[in-house]
């Protein structure tokens, strides 16, 4: 592919999902500048590899290297143990009884229906309290209203477990909207 | 369908990732189960909430400004490959040693994640990209098990079709509408291989044809996608994975790959048979 035609293409696919990248890369780290970094590097990772790109779903493309240049970054950014955020069965399981009594109403944010902006940083927060696992999974799913095979090409795990990511990381979500629900 | 079963299935209800025996069975169960229902109102109610509320953060203006730079920047002034003056980001083989040696130092100046970072994941981008573009066994592997992944969970999931029919007029215009390129659709009911429809799948990192074709009791699923130039006509192919018997050829600027649990001389037969009838 010629530099010229590579530009091209990596022009189409770039000023269309820039916005998508940003905002998973943001979600991920959880900090604007070091999402800024991360967009930056996946980009020029993008160019690099445009050959590998068949067309297809640009989005799912460039977000997949999004998120690896994300887990790239973390480990060289994180004490290992933190890496290891329990989001198992078992940790699951221990709390199993609380997940199971959980009960949102409905209609929550409907009767306690706070300012915008308290909502907005309650649930931000809450999707942020969630293990790196789940939150990816709920984003794309949520904010990117992607299906769950596009998150399973995105994130490089099956369907099933795209599923089951799902399940859990709702459930947890539950909990801490509860949570941040009792304590205003 | 009893409680258990249903709950299972709330998460692909409500995302709308159920087939649509799965849905009515649900829908059934839900309108004569309060607790069930109060559970998927809650699921429902969740995905609201962040929907509506949760953050959409986007790129600010100088970020997408500042990666222009970079790469209008080196690749208008891209040298040659023989050029030891190219960007930084060109130097593969470079990266690929201080990644080795990156792995075994523990780095914590921020100002040098990037660069690190980047070297492990070239590494890791070089044998992803090894993986995806050069024709080799290998690739061959990569895609024969997406194939497999991509029937196994038509079969699993009842999704076998998206457009079930047996019209191959019908077919083919549908398929065409949600693509980027044209299959060819041929009903071959009279050579024992009847059309059942088609539908569309996800394998080699993009949207590909799955033609379904019945024979006797049995589902072949042909996968149909362009080749890139990278790719050369290939002849037929024959794999034994998983108890599928697998077929792979390449012809017309198109790839395809037959897979089926019919016994390899039936399924060499559709190949040879689809491929002969133009």
């Amino acid at each position: 592919m010629d530099e010229q035609n590579r530009s091209k293409r990596f022009e189409e696919i770039f000023a269309v999902h820039l916005d998508a990248a940003y905002n998973l890369a943001r979600w991920l780290t959880r900090d604007d500048s070091n999402a800024e970094d991360v967009v930056q590097e996946a980009c020029l990772r993008a160019f690099k590899f445009m050959d590998s790109f068949h067309g297809g779903n640009g989005r799912a493309w460039l977000l997949a290297i999004v998120r690896n240049t994300f887990y790239t970054w973390l480990e060289k950014n994180r004490p290992q143990t933190m890496l290891n955020v329990p989001f198992d069965e078992d940790t699951l399981a221990a709390n199993g009884h609380d997940v199971d009594a959980l009960t949102l109403d409905a209609n929550y944010g409907v009767d306690r229906l706070l300012e915008e902006e308290d909502t907005r940083r309650i649930v931000n927060q809450a999707l942020d309290q969630l293990a790196v696992e789940f939150r990816e999974v709920i984003v794309l799913r949520e904010l990117e209203d992607m299906s769950y095979k596009e998150i399973a090409a995105v994130t490089n795990i099956p369907i099933g477990t795209v599923m089951s990511r799902l399940a859990r990381g709702r459930k947890l979500l539950q909990q801490h909207l509860r949570q941040a629900n009792l304590e205003t | 369908m009893d409680c258990t079963h249903t709950q299972s299935l709330l998460h692909g209800y409500v995302d709308k990732e159920l087939d649509a025996a799965s849905v009515i069975a649900v829908d059934q169960h839900l309108h004569s189960c309060i607790a069930c229902k109060r559970i998927c109102d809650q699921y429902s109610a969740l995905r609201s909430a962040v929907r509506q509320h949760a953050s959409y953060y986007a790129a600010p203006a100088a970020l997408g400004d500042r990666i222009r730079a970079k790469i209008g920047g080196p690749a208008a002034h891209a040298p040659a490959k023989t050029d030891k003056h190219r960007p930084q980001w060109f130097q593969l083989g470079q990266w690929l040693q201080l990644g080795a040696a990156a792995a075994a130092t523990a780095v914590k100046d921020r100002s040098q994640w990037l660069q690190l970072g980047t070297a492990v994941a070239a590494t890791a981008a070089v044998t992803w990209m090894a993986a995806l573009q050069l024709n080799n066994p290998s690739q061959d592997d990569a895609i024969s098990e997406q194939v497999i992944a991509g029937y196994a969970r038509s079969v699993l999931t009842s999704h076998i079709t998206d457009v079930a029919t047996s019209d191959q007029h019908t077919v083919k215009p549908w398929l065409s509408g949600k693509l980027d390129f044209s299959p060819r659709v041929t009903d071959l009911t009279t050579a024992g291989f009847p059309l059942v429809g088609g539908r569309l799948d996800y394998l080699d990192n993009r949207l590909v044809a799955a033609l379904v074709y019945r024979h006797r009791q049995h589902l072949i699923n042909l996968f149909v996608w362009p080749y890139s130039k990278s790719d050369k006509p290939a002849g037929m192919q024959t794999l034994a994975r998983n108890g599928y018997y697998l077929l792979h050829w390449s012809d017309a600027g198109m790839t395809y790959w037959a897979i089926s649990d019919v016994d390899s001389a039936d399924l060499k037969t559709f190949a040879e048979t689809y491929a002969r009838t133009k």
